[in-house]
């Protein structure tokens, strides 16, 4: 579809900040079409500037709109942002409403801002499988601040770490009590935690349920979670929260950038042959007709479908090593 | 999941109207039908709504009006649809417009108008053709 050189002036555009070329290659992405690796093997070198900011919690705690007060007090700051906003796809139809925007359209039409939502189409983790790329997009645009929003999160929605430098997690007070903040998962993710809605009864009982649990922590950590209170529909609380934030980038840069950076790459790379080794062999199985003989024992209950896989492995890795030889 | 393109549906409604009962019921249907609802609440300007299309690169911009101001407002989104190189983008109309200005409004590019009562199945299936003409 795309030649190479079609390939190269959009990522040329995209290195320009060319709104519509961010988009359309975004939407490469999401479609993954034969083009995305060429395109993020080449706005690769141009990513690792900004700051990513990730915004977590359960439906409806203010997540969206929040993030627009954050957007707002940002470009007063003078900073450019991106924002990729995650709602979930229907496990039934493959569609999917995304609503993210509605709090946000007062920046539709500022150029420092560049927002897109997107749909999970699969993904469990809390963000689409494509948000890791859209970010590097973003990046190489030059956007300085990047907030990603994951769908409504429970417990174990917890993909937002491997993405975002800056997690912050949106609660509200009457969502649950302590029993709730001790519980695994969304909670332990948290660099800075926010209760949101303060002006409702509790909020300061929410606050004091988040405290405790922080300070259960044995561990003894340098970087010690902060928790804000906001009201993200009058944007009180916000300038407090986004010093947090930068806070906890500033902490980051000290070091442990670098470590999380590593940590990052690693999963990343990791998922990358994961995913090759799958399909190279399952490919290979299906055109061998292997695949299909080992389908029908299975049927015929000659075998059960674990047995079947490491026999199918086993043979493979003879080939492989034959191979290279 | 496959490399098939999903369809992307910008519901917007420009202008004053005061509820969004019929855009949200619309929404909903082309939700149903398996396609990507980007839906952007009340009171969007042509600037708000042309922006929102480009930065979703969406396929499709269905417009909701009720407050009779269509005559003013779909000729100054058409005209930032063109400007913004958004030729791609199929562009049709519901809700309380009078069948004398439909022939004006295709005019400008309005793909097609429907009035209250449509059945969802019209819409979906409308989007469903014109979008495929269009890739």
């Amino acid at each position: 579809m795309n030649t190479l050189t079609q390939v190269k002036q959009l990522v040329n555009s995209v290195l320009k900040g060319d709104r519509k070329s961010i988009a359309k290659t975004i939407t490469l992405i999401e479609n993954n079409l034969p083009e995305t690796q060429e395109i993020i093997s080449l706005l690769y070198p141009h990513t690792g500037k900004a700051h990513i900011i990730g915004v977590t919690g359960p439906a409806g705690s203010g997540k969206s709109t929040l993030i627009e007060k954050l957007v707002k007090e940002l470009r007063r700051n003078g900073k450019t942002v991106g924002v990729a906003a995650v709602d979930p796809t229907s496990p039934f139809t493959g569609g999917a409403f995304l609503g993210d925007r509605v709090r946000m359209q007062d920046l539709a039409t500022d150029n420092g801002v560049f927002i897109r939502s997107m749909a999970t189409r699969g993904s469990l983790g809390g963000l689409a499988k494509a948000t890791k790329d859209a970010v590097k997009v973003l990046d190489a645009a030059g956007k300085d601040v990047l907030i990603v929003e994951t769908v409504g999160a429970g417990q174990t929605e917890v993909d937002i770490i491997k993405v975002a430098h800056t997690v912050v997690v949106v609660l509200a007070p009457g969502l649950g009590d302590d029993i709730q903040a001790i519980k695994a998962g969304q909670m332990e993710i948290g660099d800075v935690f926010v209760i949101n809605k303060a002006d409702r009864e509790n909020a300061d009982r929410a606050v004091s349920d988040v405290e405790a649990m922080l300070e259960m922590n044995q561990e003894k950590r340098e970087w010690r979670p902060p928790v804000v209170k906001t009201l993200a529909l009058t944007g009180e609380g916000v300038p407090e929260l986004l010093e947090k934030i930068s806070q906890h980038g500033s902490y980051l840069k000290g070091g442990v950038l670098q470590k999380r950076s590593l940590q990052r790459i690693e999963s990343e790379l990791e998922e990358a042959i994961k995913l090759r080794i799958t399909e190279t062999v399952l490919n290979d199985f299906k055109k061998t007709g292997k695949f299909n003989e080992f389908l029908h024992k299975i049927l015929e209950k000659e075998m059960d479908p674990n047995s079947a896989a490491e026999a199918l492995l086993k043979q493979r890795l003879k080939k492989t090593v034959r191979e290279s030889k | 999941m496959t490399t098939e393109k999903k369809i992307r549906v910008l519901v917007a409604k420009p202008g004053l109207d005061s509820h969004d009962r019929g855009a949200k019921i619309v929404a909903r249907a082309f939700r149903d039908a398996g396609m990507e609802v980007i839906y952007t609440g009340l009171r969007q300007t042509p600037e708000q709504i042309v922006e929102t299309a480009l930065q979703e690169d969406v396929d499709v911009i269905a417009l909701s009006i009720l407050s009779g101001a269509h005559m003013t407002l779909f000729p100054k989104i058409m005209e930032l649809v063109k400007k913004r190189g958004l030729d791609n983008v199929l562009v049709f109309a519901g809700g309380i417009i009078p069948q004398e200005d439909v022939p004006a409004l295709k005019k400008i590019g309005i793909a097609e108008v429907f009035g209250p009562g449509t059945p969802t199945d019209t819409l979906v299936r409308f989007v469903r053709e014109n979008v495929q003409k269009r890739r």
